[in-house]
């Protein structure tokens, strides 16, 4: 601790307290910046989007996109989609696309379905580099984008440790 | 050969949603990490991964780095009749590997 240097406990004065809090200030302003620049983006999340679902418009609604808002190990995060769907042929999901905010690269991952799944409900686990957003979009068969968000605060990131 | 876990039930009415789990040993190094030696490891990661019922493409992902090391999918289907799952996983360096699973149908 700053503020305790060569002094005993209870002989903390003002300075000392204020210098401690000054070095503790420093420390957080200083975090969210060393890691933005250790991770230059290849392609930012818009355009990973818009490769996606071209210029169709996307909705939110009828995806579920389950991930725990508070995340220990950025390096394995469990991560579960579905959406409203029947599955026939008439009707299903073609695609989901799930995509990030903050990691090297805005995909995380994009699954095909075919009807006769029963269900559109995929799980897996993914990784975070950071606190950020998690979007999932499907694609349904009448050409049709839905969409679903969820927010995940990363207390140990992936791929900066190794 | 990387090993695998891979859940499938043996039996099943027709009409059932199975839930079909699967795992696969894989480092899934990013391409964004760097070794102990200061310089960045090269990207080996599982990029694909299919699964068919009897030679149908059922289930299809793409992975991107941002998938966890040990790659794990579950999905379901509906089981119609008895038949052989497969399952493909293709990546960086070559890497191909099927395993399959059977099931019955009653």
């Amino acid at each position: 601790m700053i503020g305790h240097r060569g002094r005993s406990a209870r002989a903390v004065d003002r300075r000392g307290v204020l210098a401690g809090a000054a070095g503790t200030a420093l420390a957080i302003a200083l975090r969210p910046a060393a890691a933005a620049t250790a991770l230059p983006r290849t392609e930012t999340t818009e355009s990973a989007i818009r490769r996606f679902a071209g210029d169709n418009p996307i909705r939110p609604g009828r995806v579920t996109l389950d991930l725990p808002p508070l995340v220990e190990n950025g390096n394995t995060v469990p991560l579960s989609v579905s959406v409203e769907s029947a599955m026939t042929p008439e009707d299903h999901v073609r695609r989901i696309g799930v995509f990030n905010e903050k990691n090297p690269q805005p995909n995380v991952i994009t699954i095909h379905l075919r009807p006769g799944a029963g269900h559109a409900q995929v799980a897996t686990r993914i990784r975070l580099a950071d606190t950020q957003r998690i979007t999932a979009i499907a694609e349904m068969s009448d050409g049709t984008y839905w969409s679903a968000s969820a927010d995940a605060i990363v207390t140990l990131a992936a791929c900066l440790e190794g | 050969m990387a090993r695998t876990l891979i859940n499938v039930p043996k039996t099943a009415k027709p009409g059932d949603t199975i839930t079909i789990k699967t795992l696969i040993s894989h480092p899934m190094e990013t391409g964004f990490r760097p070794g102990t030696d200061g310089r960045i490891l090269p990207r080996s990661i599982v990029t694909e991964f299919i699964c068919r019922f009897e030679d149908e493409e059922i289930f299809r992902a793409e992975l991107f780095p941002a998938s966890a090391a040990n790659p794990y999918l579950t999905f379901t289907w509906v089981a119609t009749r008895s038949g052989r799952f497969s399952f493909t996983w293709r990546g960086d360096g070559g890497f191909d590997q099927t395993e399959s699973a059977t099931i019955t149908v009653a």
